[in-house]
């Protein structure tokens, strides 16, 4: 397991939490890496807590269990902070990264003692910004590259382009926008 | 060259299909494997492959209907899970009996109740004494891979039984992987034409499909459908040599994951394997005892004598089950590895785990555990009982 990056994502059912751990799992894959990225069926309705699952890794990946003791900790919807110890396990030589208007000591007594690094980052007001709707996955994905490191901002944002161009193959208008989000989102992250 | 891709199990089964291009696929979603049709559905509007979809009211029609092309002369595949292969039970013997090569993937899923979505090999294990063929995959990679050796044995003479490919639901079907995917040409050439013998629909040869067989039959036909399982083995073993010449991934019966000199063995079948041999690495590496892993790829025909060969110098060894049959002796693998354990005199100490159950999660330590069990079982001879729990709470 040495050398493996692990990733958890929580998010509620609808809000492309699942969708962000596949692209995240799509452009590592294109640096070279060995991947994984799958979501944790719980029950399957909009709003619903839901959480997925990264590996990263220089060699090949056999585990094909669920996340314990992971590197990072991505929340997509703060609201769930009150219902779900999401540093559970989470290292301390690690980090939480959290989508919110909330500075990191508004957050803290949500966060269990947890002595690692957290950072914040307001997705929703950059994805409004971007894409004039709530699509907070994107900034997310870029908040989570930024800090995880496991790859740099240009490989990342080149890899998301060609992505994006593929995905939105017949609604090319929202490619800018997108960018833009993941764009912001390396920019607007807060320790 | 190959292609290094990343897939789903779900994508990965789909693309397969279409590189094979199979004459009739009907089908009917349930998840996980849902998926499947929905890919190949989409491969066959783009023109992409000329398969006939057909859309059914149920999976007793989708089997129902695979049968019906199979027995025409079609190559016929079709896919589903859980409850979906329970409501084709009738057709299973049916397809079975006809020695039609069907090539089912199945996504293995829980049987309610309770109502369970997640991997667990109740669907799978249920149909063992049907007379299909069953091999399963550990990885994206192997399921893809073992689909695609499905082809040649289902359709060998020898054989003609229908396959079922099995993988677990969610964990592989809809986990993103690595994976090589072979070229179309290779993959087309490797599963060739199928140009069956006898079919339906040769005007030069009368033919009756699914008669009425009394007692002065049946008995024979049975016989037949086992000497087709044990000519199988033979056929299964020269697919994956000739897979392992176009690919350099090699497949067998089951894989032995450090064994050579393993005084401590766990059987398993599936996903969970991969994390197994982390544990197995793990172990190695820290406390230096000699564990090791057999994962299962074809459950029927059950290797026994090889299995029983590859268990005959270990101490202990613990069989893991992912589904229930609520049998004295344990879960369904518990019991033909241990009849095939006693039939060598194997003289190992032997248990029988239930874990994941329902997609209960299982973890590296978790098979630590199993193995420091395993341990203590050697030293003590004394096992739990015919079987036990991991991951069971209290």
């Amino acid at each position: 397991m040495n050398g493996t990056i692990e990733i958890r994502w929580h998010g509620r059912g609808g809000q492309g939490a699942k969708t962000a751990a596949l692209l995240l799992a799509d452009v590592a894959f294109k640096t070279g890496k060995y991947v994984q990225g799958f979501p944790e069926y719980g029950p399957e309705r909009m709003g619903a807590p839901i959480t997925a699952y990264n590996r990263i890794s220089d060699s090949e990946i056999t585990v094909h269990s669920n996340i314990y003791e992971p590197d990072y900790v991505v929340v997509v919807d703060e609201s769930l902070l009150d219902s779900i110890d999401v540093t559970k396990g989470l290292k301390e030589d690690g980090a939480v990264i959290i989508n919110t208007e909330h500075t990191k000591d508004e957050l803290m007594r949500h966060l269990n003692g947890y002595k690692g690094n957290v950072y914040t980052v307001d997705a929703r007001g950059i994805s409004t910004r971007a894409l004039g709707k709530n699509y907070p996955n994107s900034p997310m994905l870029a908040a989570a590259v930024a800090v995880s490191g496991v790859m740099d901002e240009d490989e990342f944002l080149t890899e998301m382009k060609s992505s994006f161009e593929h995905k939105f193959a017949k609604k090319p208008e929202v490619i800018d926008g997108n960018m833009r989000a993941l764009k912001l989102a390396f920019d607007e992250i807060n320790k | 060259m190959a292609v290094r891709e990343r897939l789903s199990g779900n994508e990965a089964v789909a693309y397969a299909i279409k590189q094979i291009n199979p004459d009739v696929m009907p089908a009917f979603p349930i998840t996980p494997s849902t998926e499947i049709p929905q890919y190949v559905a989409n491969y066959i509007a783009n023109g992409d492959i000329d398969t006939e979809f057909i859309h059914v009211e149920s999976e007793h029609s989708a089997m129902s209907a695979t049968i019906g092309a199979s027995a025409a002369g079609a190559r016929a595949v079709t896919a589903t899970s859980s409850c979906g292969m329970a409501l084709m039970w009738e057709e299973l013997y049916v397809a079975a009996s006809n020695r039609l090569p069907i090539v089912l993937a199945l996504v293995n899923r829980a049987l309610s109740g309770p109502i369970n979505i997640n991997a667990d090999h109740s669907d799978s294990m249920g149909a063992r004494d049907s007379g299909w063929i069953q091999i399963y995959a550990e990885s994206n990679q192997e399921v893809y891979d073992n689909y695609i050796q499905a082809f040649p044995i289902a359709e060998n003479e020898a054989v003609h039984l229908p396959v079922m490919v099995c993988q677990d639901g969610f964990i592989t079907s809809h986990g993103v992987e690595n994976i090589m995917l072979v070229e179309d040409d290779k993959v087309k050439e490797f599963v060739g034409e199928y140009t069956p013998k006898h079919y339906l629909l040769n005007a030069d040869e009368k033919l009756a499909v699914g008669p009425y067989a009394v007692s002065n039959y049946y008995m024979e036909t049975k016989r037949g459908q086992r000497q087709a399982m044990i000519n199988a083995k033979k056929v299964i073993l020269e697919a994956a040599e000739k897979f392992e010449k176009m690919t350099g991934r090699r497949y067998g019966f089951f894989e032995e994951y450090k064994m050579d000199d393993a005084d401590y063995a766990v059987v398993i079948i599936g996903s969970a394997a991969g994390t197994c041999k982390a544990a197995v690495d793990h172990i190695r590496n820290t406390a230096k005892k000699k564990v090791g892993l057999i994962k299962i790829r074809v459950f029927r025909p059950f290797p026994e004598e090889e299995i029983a060969c590859a268990l005959a110098n270990v101490k202990a060894v613990a069989i893991m089950d992912r589904s229930e049959m609520f049998a004295a002796s344990g879960g369904p693998l518990g019991a033909e590895v241990r009849a095939a354990m006693y039939q060598a005199h194997c003289k190992a100490e032997a248990v029988n785990y239930f874990y994941g159950l329902g997609g209960r999660d299982i973890t590296v330590s978790d098979f630590e555990r199993v193995y420091e069990n395993l341990e203590k079982m050697a030293e003590t001879h004394i096992a739990v009982g015919m079987y036990d729990y991991i991951g069971l709470r209290g």
